[in-house]
């Protein structure tokens, strides 16, 4: 069965590009345009991984992964984030909100597809 | 993925028109955060999705604008209507870089801009908007070339060593050193020396850490991003270890194991400095005493190798613009051009002899080939004197610091080309005479002060092409050769005659003699009595001539002259017997024809050229050759350090350019030949060695005159 993906960016662009590349990958994906959006997603579906932009308006990545590390089925769910910050500040913060990995724009598809291969295991 | 980017410029272009309204709003509550923040927000939702689609001056715009935004949301700077116009003045470049993905952040206007917002945050308002405005986009720009240098080739080292339990978040390592290596090439070494015994191993912890060196024009950044998973869980250590830099061309120079290790904080300095006392090998005398583990060297060997091997292909890309070419090779590409060439002389002749047009139409072309690609063969072994000048450097230093002297070394025609053969043997001589000038021409600081010259003294090396020979000089501006000095000398080791005529000249050429010394204390630089004679005797085996002027007081300058090449030599062919010779061309001074009436009229070996006695030589006697001596002779009239001598022989065929061929090692030492040719008809004939015969007998006959 194909794996269902979360991709959460504010940024319309990005999002389907970022779509059309997994699902062209064979996943399932699933989109949102904000924190809120995604965190409410995520509850209906149960997804296999969540691929989500920092920097977003209504809710912004990081309080959103807190918000699914809190519920009980998304505590060990792999969530990468997409950032354009290298700054180690912002990877802690990230880090600490339960991310577990990451992947710096810009990145091709190639690069997004072998991080969430390595991350699915 | 086009159909990406149009959403992306409609997505952006609306982003833009929400900036800017957002920018409306902040002027007039310019306390409001969360304006700040949706500010702020946009323009890194622009930076992330333009570099994404590969717009990346927008990406670059909007992140240098962003900084200003952030200092302005963490309370560092305050809200000015001066940013909202530079914010606003952003948004319609930003548009413009939209349509024009060609506009680069260099781009007058967009540096501008960068300019201003740069100014704001650094609290420095540009008051004077002048005609200076353009200087920041040069320095601008500038910073832009430097970062083009990141696509140039470095080596990095990377020491990763995971935290053992890595595996159980499911991290697979070898992802990661794959991840890598696929940067660039690479080179990695694995250190196995924390893998404890079988019985506690713990077949999910991870014991192994590794160095990867990899040499990669990707920036220390990208090799980060690999790790992105495991930074947290592991020890990770990334430094350039060396920039592999294209323009450079000094010598190649590989790290010592020794200073990699410190490098790595392997091992101490001073316990590295205690082990060069021995004379083993740095690494295994490391680990003999246990102060590196074998993994530690090993691995710091790999690394030595890595950069080595980087550096060979380096001079791989540097090789192609010039080829290395073995010398034995080069002389026998010679030594086959000169056999083409004799081989062509010969085709001509039998053509004429044919009478055939068209042969001879083909003997021409075969000529005219021949020539060239024989002057294309000696310019190979061309080499610029240039190499061996700055040799000197360091001796001209050396020697006159410890004689307390001060000299500077000066060069000039540096690029004049010389057979190869002709430089390396010019060294011996030319280190002579500096040597010379140093310990007997220039005179100590002192010295010279007290003459009004300046403290250092100069030597100057020069060389210059005139016709086909070079002419190197060497002069110095010391005290000049005291020619009264000389003289006595000379007298004293029975040289000169006592009271005779003689020429400065005359006198100076004494110094050339065997043993001759005047320096009268023997310094351990120079008067060892291996004097000048051998510098001569060398300079001549390089069919070359050496010459001295000497003002006293003022310096010396001593002159060599010598022949561009060593494997051809111009010629005059002539006849004696069956014997056919050939005498190097510039030694001639003229050709005379003479009968047995005109040699006989003195009774010793000297005939009367045009109101001068010149000593003359029979070939015939000389290497006994048999046969009829004819009623009229040629006397061939050769000149060397103004001697005259003349030979006789029974015909002068005529000029002949000719290869030089060694003869072989049996024959070597026959006196009076230097060497041997092959005519274009196949015969041999043996080149005179003109200052042989003259040695001999000028003085021989000196007395009779």
């Amino acid at each position: 069965m194909a794996k269902k993906l979360l991709i959460v960016d504010d940024a319309l662009s990005v999002r389907q590009l970022v779509a059309f590349t997994l699902k062209n990958a064979g996943y399932e994906v699933i989109e949102a345009s904000n924190g809120e959006e995604g965190a409410n997603k995520a509850k209906t579906n149960k997804v296999d991984m969540v691929i989500t932009d920092l920097n977003m308006p209504v809710k912004d990545g990081i309080s959103m992964i807190r918000d699914l590390r809190a519920m009980q089925e998304y505590k060990f769910t792999p969530i990468v984030m997409l950032t354009t910050e290298s700054q180690e500040g912002k990877k802690q913060e990230g880090k600490q909100a339960g991310a577990t990995a990451w992947i710096v724009k810009p990145f091709s598809p190639d690069q997004l597809l072998s991080v969430v291969k390595r991350v699915l295991g | 993925m086009e159909n990406f980017e149009e959403l992306f410029i409609q997505e952006s272009l609306e982003m833009l028109e929400e900036l800017e309204a957002s920018l409306m709003e902040l002027e007039e509550n310019p306390e409001d955060e969360n304006l700040i923040a949706k500010v702020f927000r946009i323009m890194h939702t622009l930076k992330g999705s333009s570099a994404m689609f590969g717009f990346d001056a927008i990406s670059e715009f909007t992140h240098k604008i962003e900084d200003v935004y952030d200092r302005l949301r963490s309370g560092k700077m305050r809200l000015t209507s001066h940013l909202i116009d530079l914010s606003l003045a952003a948004c319609d470049q930003i548009k413009l870089m939209l349509s024009d993905k060609s506009l680069g952040i260099s781009d007058v206007r967009i540096a501008k801009i960068l300019d201003d917002f740069q100014l704001l945050a650094e609290g420095k308002r540009k008051l004077l908007p002048t005609e200076n405005e353009s200087k920041p986009y040069i320095s601008l720009t500038k910073k832009q070339s430097k970062k083009s240098d990141l696509s140039s080739e470095r080596i990095y080292r990377i020491r990763f060593k995971p935290n053992q339990d890595i595996t159980r978040r499911g991290v697979n390592v070898s992802f990661i050193i794959q991840e890598l290596t696929d940067l660039g090439t690479s080179t990695v070494v694995a250190h196995t020396f924390d893998i404890p015994n079988l019985e506690e191993i713990n077949p999910e912890l991870i014991y192994v850490s590794w160095d990867i060196i990899i040499t990669t024009n990707k920036t220390e950044e990208a090799i980060r991003d690999v790790f992105i998973f495991v930074e947290e869980d592991s020890v990770i250590d990334i430094s350039i270890i060396d920039e592999v830099d294209m323009d450079d061309d000094s010598e190649f120079e590989c790290k010592r194991i020794g200073q990699i290790l410190i490098e790595r904080g392997d091992i101490e300095p001073e316990e590295l400095n205690r082990l060069f006392k021995d004379r083993k090998l740095i690494g295994q005398v490391m680990v003999e005493r246990g102060l590196a583990h074998p993994d530690m060297v090993e691995s710091a060997f790999a690394e030595q190798e890595h950069i080595r091997k980087t550096n060979q292909k380096k001079r791989q890309v540097a090789a192609k613009a010039s080829i290395r070419v073995s010398a034995e090779k080069l002389d026998r590409l010679v030594d086959l051009v000169g056999e083409l060439v004799t081989l062509q002389s010969k085709l001509t002749q039998f053509a004429i002899s044919k009478g055939s047009d068209d042969l001879l139409r083909i003997a021409e072309e075969v000529e005219r080939l021949a020539w060239d690609m024989r002057d294309n063969t000696m310019g190979l072994r061309m080499v610029p004197i240039g190499t061996l000048f700055s040799k000197f450097k360091r001796l001209v230093r050396e020697l006159s610091s410890d004689i307390g002297k001060k000299v500077v070394l000066e060069m000039s025609g540096e690029d004049t080309e010389l057979d190869k053969n002709v430089i390396e043997l010019l060294n011996d001589p030319l280190v002579h005479i500096i040597r010379n000038s140093i310990d007997h021409g220039i005179e100590p600081p002192g010295e010279r002060k007290a003459r009004g010259k300046s403290e250092y003294g100069t030597i100057s090396l020069s060389a210059k092409y005139s016709g086909a020979d070079v002419i190197i000089s060497i002069s110095d501006d010391g005290k000049g050769i005291d020619i009264e000095k000389i003289r006595k000398k000379a007298e004293e080791k029975g040289l000169l005659t006592r009271g005779q005529d003689y020429t400065d000249k005359e006198i100076l050429d004494c110094i050339f003699s065997p043993g001759f010394s005047t320096s009268e204390n023997v310094s351990k630089i120079s008067g060892r009595g291996v004097g000048m004679d051998v510098v001569k005797r060398n300079i001549e085996s390089l069919r070359g001539n050496i010459e001295i002027d000497t003002q006293i007081g003022k310096g010396t300058t001593i002159i060599l002259r010598l022949p561009l090449t060593l494997a051809i030599i111009d010629g005059l062919l002539i006849k004696t017997g069956d014997s056919t010779f050939v005498i190097p061309l510039p030694y001639i001074l003229e050709c005379v024809q003479v009968s047995t009436h005109d040699l006989s009229i003195f009774s010793a070996d000297v005939i009367d050229i045009r109101g001068e006695a010149i000593p003359f030589i029979r070939l015939r006697d000389r290497f006994s050759i048999h046969g009829r001596t004819p009623d009229v002779e040629m006397m061939v009239v050769v000149e060397e350090n103004g001697k005259k001598l003349g030979i006789i022989v029974d015909s002068v065929i005529g000029e002949h350019q000719t290869v030089i061929k060694n003869l072989g090692g049996a024959y070597e030492k026959i006196p009076d030949i230097s060497g041997v040719t092959i005519l274009g008809n196949g015969d041999i004939a043996l080149i005179l060695d003109v200052s042989a015969l003259m040695s001999v007998d000028v003085l021989k006959t000196k007395g009779g005159v």
